[in-house]
């Protein structure tokens, strides 16, 4: 770096690059204010804003429902840091099982095929249903009745089917040269999935992972059906109690801001992997 | 083309310090030098396909260097070939050799194919136009890469390590293919390991070392007479008998 300094040419063309830069940020600014500006006038505008404005977007229920809420949500969020890890450990071994080419495997891989077909054609709310209130039917001995636990166990059969198939487009996406070079170094089928293939295939998976938990979180709502006291049950008590909607605004927020952080710790991972293996050049 | 006083760096580290190099129409410029030694990184800056840190390059007496010259409209008259091939491996050879001639620069799509097929058959690739690029040998798939490239009918080719990453026996088809290019009076830059295609087909030989043109001037005298020592240590290296 010694001695190196820019000639007027590059000074001048980094002017150029600022300059350029500046458009570009007002470009978007403009753009932006007058979409965020049209919806918000379009809403506000809008004849029959002040009833709703009055009936959704109310302080005082707000504030009068929020501990109750925040008691609700609580089950959500319980509800799914239980679910997320079980699903991922059960959609991957779902997917594994059907890229197995063990014969001993044959059984289990159809069992596999079969349970990702039925259960992603089933939609969640009827599992919920399904496990909730047919389980406890059986009335097997020493089984829970949990409406909660079976309420968590039909979301981690649901969603382990379609992470089962995001796991196994990530595999199927590696390049089949890597397949090959590993299987060069003698390593077994096993170990060729557990140390080249697999991880390459969860790097490319997080996006649509992410996808699938943020799904998730919001259909750990669906328990509100089954009489649960989560976040959105809570809310409805409320609000046919009070004749306010307040609540529901209150809630959809709650799940926004639970998914944000979910989100950008995808995106930081993501960064950090490329700087980490793509430094320099190509 | 022409690059003055050309500089980029990757962090701290100096990959091109103050390169200067004249390119005229029908030139073929070989770079030698070592790995690191900037080759790779000088012909991605003359595609602006890198940021540079300083310094001018002219295409055709125009500063592309410009941040208000719209890259795209450069690399339209410039075709590059990659090391390892980058064909896009979801369209077949055809599909591949078509695409920017189409897309880019508004042939039809028979007008494509003609001359797409053409060239290919030329350099011996007829049979392979439905096939995709994986199916296909090393020496086939750049051969194709070629093709590509040259399907847009650019006024300068950059080469960029084309036989790298062949075999010997592969090496020939490919240089055997740039050889007649050459004689075709095509401009080329290109950066090799092929010291014997060099003194062959090259109108001037520039041997990189630290990210600066050390030495460069015709084949016989680079090669075969070098005046800088680390010209010459580089060269007793590579060349067995040398």
């Amino acid at each position: 770096m010694s001695g190196w300094t820019a000639s007027p040419r590059e000074l001048e063309r980094r002017r150029v690059r600022r300059a350029l830069r500046r458009r570009r940020v007002l470009a978007a600014s403009v753009a932006t204010v007058v979409v965020i500006g049209g919806l918000v006038a379009g809403i506000v505008l809008s004849p029959g804003w002040g009833r709703v404005r009055d009936s959704f977007f109310d302080l005082h229920h707000a504030r009068e429902s929020l501990p109750a809420i925040l008691d609700g949500l609580w089950l959500n969020v319980r509800m799914f840091l239980i679910a997320e890890p079980l699903i991922l450990v059960l959609g991957l071994a779902i997917a594994l099982v059907r890229q197995a080419r063990s014969p001993w495997l044959t059984p289990i891989r159809g069992l596999a095929v079969v349970y990702t077909d039925v259960v992603r054609g089933i939609p969640t709310i009827l599992l919920v249903f399904l496990f909730v209130f047919g389980v406890p039917g059986l009335k097997l001995a020493g089984v829970t009745n949990s409406i909660f636990f079976w309420a968590t166990v039909a979301l981690v059969v649901s969603y382990s089917a379609y992470v089962a198939e995001v796991f196994r487009s990530g595999i199927e996406s590696v390049h089949p040269s890597q397949v090959t070079s590993a299987e060069a170094l003698a390593l077994s089928r096993g170990q060729t999935m557990r140390y080249v293939v697999v991880p390459q295939a969860l790097r490319r998976v997080v996006p649509p992972l992410l996808n699938d938990f943020v799904s998730l979180q919001k259909d750990t709502a669906l328990v509100a059906s089954v009489s649960l006291f989560d976040a959105l049950f809570t809310a409805r008590d409320y609000a046919s109690y009070n004749f306010n909607f307040t609540p529901y605004i209150v809630v959809a927020l709650f799940f926004v801001a639970m998914t944000l952080p979910l989100a950008r710790l995808c995106d930081w991972l993501a960064q950090w992997v490329v700087r980490r293996e793509r430094a320099g050049v190509l | 083309m022409e690059v003055r006083h050309l500089r980029k760096t990757y962090g701290d580290r100096v990959v091109l310090d103050d390169l200067t190099l004249a390119v005229h129409p029908g030139d073929v410029v070989c770079l030698i030098g070592s790995s690191g030694s900037g080759k790779s990184t000088l012909l991605r800056c003359l595609d602006l396909l890198e940021p540079m840190d300083d310094g001018v390059i002219e295409f055709e007496g125009r500063e592309v260097s410009d941040p208000l010259v719209d890259p795209r409209d450069v690399r339209r008259d410039i075709g590059m070939v990659f090391q390892a091939y980058n064909l896009f491996p979801h369209r077949t050879v055809l599909a591949n050799c078509t695409l920017a001639p189409r897309k880019v620069h508004g042939l039809s799509r028979r007008e494509a194919t003609e001359r797409a097929t053409e060239l290919l058959g030329r350099f011996g690739l007829g049979e392979h136009v439905r096939t995709h690029p994986d199916r296909l040998s090393g020496g086939q798939q750049q051969r194709v890469a070629l093709v590509r490239a040259l399907c847009t009918q650019p006024k300068l080719l950059l080469l960029d390590e084309i036989t790298a990453a062949l075999d010997p026996e592969l090496v020939g088809e490919v240089l055997a293919i740039v050889r007649d290019l050459a004689a075709a009076g095509t401009t080329m830059v290109l950066a090799t390991h092929e010291m014997t295609f060099a003194r062959d087909v090259a109108t001037k030989v520039c041997f990189l070392d630290g990210g600066r043109i050390v030495e460069a001037g015709p084949p016989e005298q680079v090669l075969s007479n070098p005046v800088e020592p680390r010209t010459r240590e580089f060269l007793r290296r590579v060349l067995p008998d040398g």
